[in-house]
């Protein structure tokens, strides 16, 4: 005579619930775009209807009038080819400078608790603080703007350059030295290659850095550039050209996030 | 090549990890490193080809390299070590770039290596399209591309399932017994060490000497699985680190 709880217990046969279920967030680029248009409907909706009032925010409409007076009559190229240049001369200068110094700390024991204690005294800076500074240095023109985005993207960068120098597998640089392979050779052929997912997603954050700065920049001394131009729009309470400014920052900044997928794409092709 | 191991010890930090280890490598032998982990083998062995600095004692190198020779000390890891972007062929052209190789010469070599090792399929695909014993053959293939004097084998099957071991342990014995090759092995496999070794040394552990060299006089190419002279010399060794791998199990990690 066995115990009750040990007799053999007969249900029906039922299946083993899947239990796996979520935690799995795949992309949908329809409802990417969706929800740009949702956005913009509701908010049409709601100035047409006087919800929200035409001083606090314009409507969409009106933004995009504003944006097409822009095309048409020229100004915003004017505003683009301004920022545009500003901001590449900029963030090249601050790149190369900050990969050159990033690697040096990465790989020199000379140079890593200088350039380490260096950068993190600095790069809390606002970089806009210095502003007046790089204007006395650099003159009130386009030097003092390409001094503040690259000051403000070199930073960054050498973190992240020689963050990704200490992630290299150290396996395959001793793979390297185990086969007499110049430090020169090792440098370009397994550093150089194995830093350079970590450095291009630094990029994503260092041209977002430059933009911010970019405006910044402009908005205290510029006559054309896309900062400029919010600027004069927001002292002019010309919120439909200010929005419209907006968008065009907008824009700008995922056309660079476009090209450095594109760039990611051509380089990382072996991940 | 003949290599002489003559007093070395080595430190690390508090911990002593090889002491007095004294030991000859005749040219064409194969060498087995065999203890369990912490005995200080893969420390050895890194020592032996001059990729960690011993706290006392020296490795010394002498006798004929190979015609062609452009790394006489050439490993092959545990890890593989291949550069995820570049391909197989890329992976070998690698260690052979930094020499005075004429292109026809380089891409020869190339062809020579994948051929032996039966990569000639594989050569544009890339480390992570492989499976674990083929990129082991890419190492494989690598060390041979520099015509090496003497190869330093660093767990080689460790990472590999044991269909693959297999597999890729008979192509070893292959390989050492057609080329004559000196190798010297570590593994913490005793079946590896009697399918390949002339002799085995089997370390003691904190702080790593060596307790016994084991002769196996069968040659090469004639140990079979299940042989039983091979089956016997294989359960000696383990009666020879028996000991000392129950006291590895049992000891903490950081434990001086």
């Amino acid at each position: 005579m066995s115990p009750d709880h040990l007799a053999p217990v007969k249900t029906a046969k039922q299946p083993v619930r899947f239990r796996a279920v979520g935690f799995n967030p795949r992309a949908n680029p329809l409802a990417a775009w969706g929800s740009f248009v949702v956005l913009i409907i509701l908010w049409q909706i709601g100035c047409s209807t006087g919800f929200i009032s035409e001083l606090a925010m314009p409507s969409p409409v009106a933004v995009a009038k504003s944006l097409w007076q822009l095309i048409v009559s020229g100004d915003l190229w004017v505003h683009l080819a301004a920022s545009g240049q500003r901001l590449a001369v900029g963030w090249v200068l601050g790149t190369v400078a900050g990969l050159a110094v990033g690697f040096l700390v990465g790989m020199f024991s000379w140079a890593r608790s200088p350039g380490v204690a260096l950068v993190s005294a600095l790069f809390p800076i606002p970089k806009i603080a210095l502003l007046p500074l790089f204007i006395i240095w650099f003159g009130i023109g386009e030097p003092s703007k390409f001094a503040t985005i690259g000051f403000g993207v070199f930073f960054p960068t050498v973190i992240n350059t020689f963050g990704a120098v200490d992630n290299v597998a150290r396996n395959l640089i001793r793979m390297g030295q185990s086969f007499d392979m110049s430090t020169w050779s090792i440098v370009r052929k397994i550093i150089l290659p194995g830093a350079l997912p970590t450095i291009l997603s630094g990029f994503r954050i260092s041209s977002s850095i430059a933009i911010i700065l970019l405006v910044a920049a402009e908005m205290i001394g510029a006559q054309y550039g896309i900062g400029a131009l919010i600027l004069s729009a927001g002292s002019l309470y010309q919120t439909d050209q200010l929005i419209a400014g907006v968008v065009v920052l907008s824009v700008f900044g995922l056309a660079i996030s476009w090209l450095l997928g594109r760039l990611d794409k051509w380089l990382l092709g072996w991940r | 090549m003949r290599l002489e191991i003559s007093g070395v010890c080595h430190r690390y930090d508090q911990v002593e990890a090889l002491r007095d280890i004294n030991l000859t490598i005749e040219p064409g032998e194969i060498v087995a490193l065999i203890g369990p982990s912490g005995c200080g083998k893969s420390t050895l062995l890194s020592i032996i080809g001059g990729l960690l600095k011993p706290s006392e004692g020296k490795i010394s190198a002498s006798g004929a390299v190979p015609d062609g020779c452009l790394n006489p000390l050439t490993y092959v890891f545990q890890d593989f070590a291949l550069l995820p972007w570049r391909t197989v062929a890329g992976n070998i052209s690698l260690v052979l770039e930094d020499h005075k190789l004429s292109k026809a010469e380089r891409a020869a070599r190339i062809d020579e290596v994948l051929e032996q090792t039966g990569l000639a399929d594989f050569r544009n695909a890339f480390p992570k399209q492989l499976s674990g014993g083929m990129k082991q053959r890419v190492g494989i293939a690598r060390a041979l591309a520099v015509r090496p004097a003497v190869l330093l084998m660093d767990e080689p099957l460790s990472a590999l399932d044991a269909q693959t071991r297999i597999l890729l342990l008979d192509e070893f014995s292959a390989l050492f017994a057609r080329t004559g090759m000196t190798a010297v092995y570590v593994t913490h496999n005793l079946n590896e060490a009697v399918r390949l070794a002339h002799r085995v040394v089997a370390l003691r552990r904190r702080p790593g000497t060596i307790k016994e060299i084991h002769t196996i006089d069968v040659p090469i190419d004639q140990r079979r699985e299940g042989d039983p002279l091979i089956v016997a010399h294989e359960t000696a060794l383990w009666e020879l680190i028996r000991d000392e791998a129950i006291a590895a199990d049992k000891e903490l990690e950081n434990v001086a």
